[in-house]
């Protein structure tokens, strides 16, 4: 039976981790290649390194970090946050990321999944969705609405509308990040996970709102989620991932424990 | 010098394969030269991607002669992917005639209700022979498979591990001196390591 994925969001500004104070062992918290190491041998099935790098030199710095990571470890990951074009994807992906994930420019220019899809395959595709939960209306039927801009902007487009737009042009997997639940550590927007999760035929990833390991329990039955994204709870030392998946199996959910 | 082969036919990124034997010390070389991969003493046919495209330029590149000729001679070959796909005689993607290495078919997954398709994450392997290359494995490690399709050899003896999404499917096959795995080694963590240092150490032989 297929696993759920429990998979560790790395930020990275100019070729830093921004997060990740009270890390031991050693394990140099602002180097993501030491990070995507520690995460790699205590369990992580994925990592997703999330680019915030504003300088003009973004790509450079990231293409960098990339080629390192992938030297170091056997997993899959993938890389979102600026990737604007082809051309970018193209680094990335030769850098040796497993997949490349779009969101604004996909709402933007909705052909790069289709055209990303083409030439690299749909597995390398992943739409990443920030939506906020907005009044139901002709315009937003299903309540929930796509936002850029980190939130900020409101697209007027309905967020299961795209995705259901995103899986017809070719998208091989949804990152669903819920605007309102991120940062809260309160738990993941239980039904907008659930109902993108239920509409789509490809993996949905949960983001957004993780704090407790009843959190994941709850997106992976309850919403429906392939996997669930985590950040400061483990970034931080509250659990660990092996602390994190001992406590989904007891529950019966399938997990990866052995690696 | 033992010379290494990782087949390109422009089926997807090959890095991360030449990554993970670097990791074991190996250095692989990446050719699309059917001589150089005829002679090579030891060769790696991964790939992603879709079927049709791929046997297309295997032909256009004269990589499908290259690779009988390799099997005919009895070079360890390992096939990933798209690679453990296409060795067989057809695939039900894009209704392809493939290298024929092997009896059998590729078909799509059954799209049961509440199953994703791709089949994309970690599954565990239920080995049904010992063989080789899967030595040393311990039955709960899983491995990274991303895939639509999967290889159905024509004789069970092929057949060397089963995986369940929704139904079991073949997820490992071996005849002779060639093997294939649905999923990734190169994405597997320590095991999937484990794995191809097993093929770089066979010799090719395996009595079914």
């Amino acid at each position: 039976m297929l696993s759920k994925r429990i998979i560790p969001c790395l930020d990275v500004r100019d070729g830093h981790t921004t997060k990740g104070i009270k890390f031991k062992n050693n394990v140099d918290v602002g180097d993501p290649v030491a990070m995507a190491r520690f995460y790699y041998e205590a369990g992580a099935d994925e990592l997703v390194f999330y680019d915030i790098t504003a300088s003009s030199d973004r790509r450079n710095i990231m293409i960098d970090v990339v080629r390192r990571v992938a030297a170091e470890i056997f997993i899959p990951f993938s890389v979102g946050g600026g990737i604007r074009n082809l051309d970018d994807m193209r680094e990335v992906l030769l850098a040796g990321a497993e997949k490349v994930s779009v969101n604004t420019a996909a709402v933007l220019n909705p052909a790069i999944i289709s055209q990303g899809a083409e030439i690299f395959g749909s597995q390398c595709i992943v739409l990443g969705m920030d939506v906020k939960k907005v009044e139901a209306s002709p315009k937003i039927p299903s309540g929930y609405e796509m936002v850029i801009h980190g939130g900020r902007t409101p697209m007027g487009i309905d967020a299961l509308w795209w995705a259901e737009e995103a899986v017809r042009l070719g998208a091989g997997e949804i990152c669903l990040n819920s605007i309102d639940a991120d940062g809260t550590q309160a738990g993941y927007e239980l039904t907008l996970t659930r109902m993108i999760s239920l509409a789509v035929p490809i993996p949905v990833i949960a983001s957004g709102g993780a704090g407790l390991p009843e959190h994941l329990e709850q997106v992976l039955t309850q919403g429906k989620a392939d996997a669930a994204l985590i950040a400061s709870m483990i970034h931080y030392g509250t659990y660990t991932i092996q602390e994190i998946k001992e406590y989904l199996s007891r529950r019966d959910i399938p997990i990866r424990l052995t690696w | 010098m033992s010379s290494l082969v990782v087949i390109d036919y422009e089926a997807g990124n090959l890095t991360s394969v030449v990554r993970s034997l670097r990791a074991l010390g190996v250095e692989g070389t990446i050719t699309q030269a059917p001589k150089v991969v005829a002679a090579a003493e030891r060769v790696i046919f991964p790939g992603v991607g879709a079927a049709g495209k791929a046997m297309a330029t295997l032909q256009r590149l004269g990589l499908d002669q290259a690779l009988r000729e390799s099997f005919q001679k009895g070079t360890p070959i390992l096939g990933i992917c798209l690679g453990a796909q296409i060795i067989l005689e057809f695939s039900e993607e894009n209704d392809t005639s493939c290298l024929g290495l092997l009896p059998g078919r590729t078909r799509a997954l059954p799209r049961l209700a509440g199953l994703k398709i791709p089949h994309m994450g970690w599954n565990r392997v239920r080995f049904l022979r010992p063989h080789p290359v899967f030595r040393g494995l311990p039955p709960e490690a899983e491995y990274y498979f991303v895939h639509s399709y999967y290889p159905d050899p024509a004789q069970e003896s092929m057949v060397l591990g089963l995986t369940d999404h929704g139904r079991d499917f073949p997820s490992a096959l071996g005849w002779r001196n060639l093997v294939a795995t649905q999923f990734h080694p190169e994405k597997s963590g320590r095991f999937g390591l484990k794995l191809l240092e097993n093929f770089l150490a066979w010799d090719g032989h395996y009595a079914e």
